[in-house]
């Protein structure tokens, strides 16, 4: 979707703030969000990391750009936790489960966390697909606009590139998300050139990375 | 039991309308802390912000409910704040600057050779890392969120999540560097890599001059955080609090 969060090359944003000796959280709210978010995730249910990056590019914009990113994290948690049905809007506005609602054994606990940090989750697959394309071949990113999730940022849209490197098959976010199918295929880390994507008043030398999934390219 | 049609009603009146609750709950805390002659001190500390009670209110109901184990999340905070962060990725890094095959294997197969010092896990199962030197810089952003190789670097900092290292780091990138305080010379070549799959990049920043004495260990406190995304360059007088 061609949404707010879709933020390469845009302009307006400020200066970039550094802070000195920063925190991992600045409260102790951020970790607890972070936590639960992890904790949920590992329970298991209708969800995947494609789908969760989608719900925060779901946030209304002007919500998505006036809040941090932990409350971004809030929001998309209890998003998720009411969708599903994990909890219920009764259940948030009273603070108290429903007397009807049995009770639950957490799916992590404290012993089991060094297992859940460590575990691979890797999106790669070792399917047998065949490349579209090989390293070296200049290809151009295609010129679409879907409407839901993608990977494909805007400023590389109808762009021409060169494959420098075959990453091997990967699900393909785009379907994965919305709980599609898989769609495994190969990702290729595409270089454009500066210039390609900026115009003249960028620098010749400098060029730009991005990993594409087959689906995204055409040949140039 | 009735459930909201559109999830994003019942949220919004969660953490936006629910201040009569969230004063409840503070009103409950404080009087928490009067009854309990060891909670004294708490009635100076300042009264915690609306999405921290809302917060608070959100764990309690997935506690009662059994979802969530107070003691696991704990158990994660913990992780990210003192065993999981850039210091991992520190070592890798001081690592290839002793070790001349463990740098190939680094920038042939890094996440195995990250795996070799231990550190594997969520957001660092595909790892790739790119060599910095005099005529080459790599700079690292996600333009469309934060993503970043936790196992060795741990959680973002905000600058990186921030909107305008995400919009300008692709389009500006000289100038991006600066406000880091980095200047380039004009025939260097700047490498973004935006992150846009599930690939995690780690740069290999340059090896600072007088450093041939030293020992991997020390080399590996010079190494930062910033360096290891490409906004800094490694030097012997390690700046203060750029972790």
């Amino acid at each position: 979707m061609n949404g707010v969060h879709d933020m390469g090359g845009m302009h307006g944003m400020g200066p970039i703030e550094h802070e000195k000796n920063e925190p991992v959280f600045h409260a102790p709210w951020e970790g607890r969000v972070y936590a639960m978010t992890r904790v949920v995730r590992a329970a298991g249910g209708k969800q995947n990391l494609d789908n969760s990056r989608h719900q925060l590019e779901l946030l209304p914009p002007e919500e998505y750009l006036r809040m941090s990113y932990y409350e971004r994290w809030f929001a998309r948690l209890v998003d998720q936790l009411l969708k599903n049905g994990v909890i219920t809007r009764a259940e948030l506005e009273n603070g108290h489960p429903s007397p009807d609602s049995s009770k639950a054994t957490p799916a992590v606990t404290a012993e089991m966390v060094p297992v859940m940090v460590a575990r691979r989750n890797s999106a790669r697959r070792e399917t047998a697909v065949s490349p579209h394309f090989k390293v070296g071949q200049r290809v151009r990113a295609r010129n679409i606009h879907p409407t839901g999730h993608t990977r494909l940022p805007r400023y590389a849209r109808g762009k021409i590139g060169v494959i420098v490197r075959d990453h091997g098959v990967f699900l393909f976010p785009d379907t994965n998300a919305d709980f599609l199918g898989e769609k495994p295929q190969h990702v290729y880390s595409v270089k454009f050139a500066a210039r390609e994507l900026w115009g003249d008043e960028a620098s010749p030398r400098d060029s730009v990375y991005l990993d594409m999934w087959d689906d995204y390219l055409e040949r140039a | 039991m009735a459930k909201s049609k559109n999830p994003r009603v019942g949220r919004r009146g969660f953490i936006k309308g629910a201040a009569a609750s969230a004063a409840a709950l503070a009103a409950e805390s404080r009087m928490h802390a009067t009854q309990d002659p060891h909670d004294h001190d708490h009635d100076h500390q300042a009264i915690p912000s609306d999405v921290a009670l809302r917060v608070k209110a959100l764990e309690s109901l997935l506690v009662d409910k059994g979802l969530v184990d107070r003691a696991a999340l704990d158990a994660i905070v913990d992780t990210y704040e003192t065993k999981i962060g850039p210091r991992n990725g520190a070592r890798v890094v001081a690592r290839a600057w002793v070790d001349a095959a463990y740098k190939k294997r680094l920038l042939t197969d890094a996440t195995a050779a990250i795996a070799e010092l231990g550190y594997v896990g969520g957001q660092g199962e595909d790892m790739v890392v790119l060599e910095n030197g005099p005529k080459v810089h790599n700079l690292v952003v996600c333009t469309l969120c934060s993503c970043y190789p936790w196992p060795i670097l741990g959680l973002p900092p905000v600058w990186y999540k921030s909107s305008a290292y995400r919009s300008r780091a692709v389009i500006d990138p000289r100038n991006v560097l600066r406000e880091f305080g980095l200047e380039l010379p004009k025939d260097a070549e700047i490498r973004v890599w935006d992150s846009t799959a599930e690939l995690r990049y780690m740069v290999l920043p340059e090896r600072p001059n007088g450093t041939e004495n030293m020992t991997e260990e020390s080399l590996a406190e010079l190494v930062t955080r910033d360096s290891m995304v490409g906004v800094a360059k490694v030097t012997l007088s390690k700046p203060g609090g750029t972790a």
